[in-house]
């Protein structure tokens, strides 16, 4: 069973590659550290694997609304266990547009530190988390393997995040 | 855990078929250029006709258009068709023919079904069609759309197979959860 992270903890920070080498052996170009993102919303979408058919209609549904998530000052980032050429084939084929990081080695550790790693499948389960500016998690959802979560709690808590902003809460 | 739920009701927006009183409305949000909602399309058609009047059904767009470059020309169409009073009919027309969803093929369609070509060719250039697709979309965003196509019973959504028979079971029953407690 897995016991995510609550809503009001500190998100841990992380760092995770976010592109494949240009060849196998060389390090990851680039990769992407949790408090690169400070200042903004981040949406983190942990999920089984690449190319099974129901992940990919989860992030085909949140690629098209990447749009939505920007408006809402908010980065997605997809996160599964697949290696950086493994999500990088996949990215191409689904035309998608978001980062997805390779929770690969050592294997499941970001899942694990958020408490969305499925030990018994060795696979991340089908979790997400909204961060806030300040690095606070303000969702947290666990979803069934099998059950595509959808983005509308995601655009729920950005709203309410985006609509506090600057009302009385600073000072 | 919340469950997701329509946030726009079934109104005077949307394209229903069967009775405004009937005791059960399905909605779905799909696709024209998705194959999944083209299977899915012959089930639906087949549970209209097994419920009958027991059953009001309104389709909404969501169209993926980073992975089908057809849907949003053909949800345009369908709507421009709408105009016309023939939603229904490019609906049908459009998933009968998922293959061939180019521009020439819907101006074809819309030929065969009798509209008129010169407004139909100056419809689909009208920006309110693609305000109305995006209002769909967003409406179903907004009510957890997770997939192509999403199905709502009586604004709850359906989570099970709808290739099953489970699907009609629900339908009929007019609970998306067969045991919800």
């Amino acid at each position: 069973m897995s016991n995510p992270l609550s809503v009001g903890e500190q998100a841990p920070d992380f760092t995770l590659p976010s592109e494949a080498p240009e060849s196998a052996g060389e390090a990851a170009k680039k990769s992407v550290s949790l408090h690169d993102l400070r200042g903004k919303n981040v949406i983190l979408a942990f999920y089984p694997a690449d190319w099974s058919s129901v992940c990919g209609d989860q992030l085909t549904v949140y690629n098209q609304m990447l749009g939505l998530f920007q408006k809402k000052n908010a980065e997605l980032l997809g996160i599964s266990v697949d290696g950086p050429f493994c999500h990088k084939a996949f990215k191409e084929d689904r035309n998608l547009g978001m980062k997805l990081l390779a929770d690969f080695e050592p294997k499941g550790e970001v899942s694990k530190l958020y408490g969305v790693y499925n030990a018994e499948e060795g696979v991340s389960e089908r979790a997400l988390f909204v961060i806030d500016k300040d690095g606070v998690i303000r969702y947290s959802y666990v979803s069934p393997m099998e059950v595509n979560p959808g983005a509308n709690e995601i655009l729920k808590t950005l709203n309410e995040i985006e609509e506090n902003k600057g009302a009385a809460s600073h000072g | 855990m919340a469950e997701a739920t329509l946030t726009v009701e079934v109104g005077e927006d949307d394209h229903i078929q069967g009775p405004a009183d009937a005791p059960v409305t399905l909605v779905e949000y799909g696709d024209y250029e998705c194959s999944h909602c083209g299977e899915a399309y012959g089930i639906v058609k087949d549970i209209q006709r097994r419920l009958g009047d027991r059953m009001r059904f309104a389709f909404r767009n969501f169209p993926l258009t980073q992975v089908h470059p057809h849907a949003e020309s053909a949800a345009v169409a369908a709507e421009a068709a709408a105009a016309q009073g023939k939603f229904w009919e490019m609906h049908d027309t459009l998933f009968e023919n998922q293959q061939d969803l180019s521009e020439r093929a819907l101006l074809s369609y819309a030929a065969e079904l009798g509209l008129d070509e010169d407004q139909f060719a100056s419809d689909i250039e009208n920006e309110t069609y693609r305000e109305k697709i995006e209002a769909d979309f967003m409406s179903g965003a907004e009510s957890g759309v997770n997939g192509t196509p999403t199905f709502f019973i009586n604004g709850v959504r359906y989570d099970g197979n709808w290739r099953s028979g489970d699907f009609f079971e629900a339908l009929q029953s007019g609970q998306s959860r067969a045991s919800a407690t």
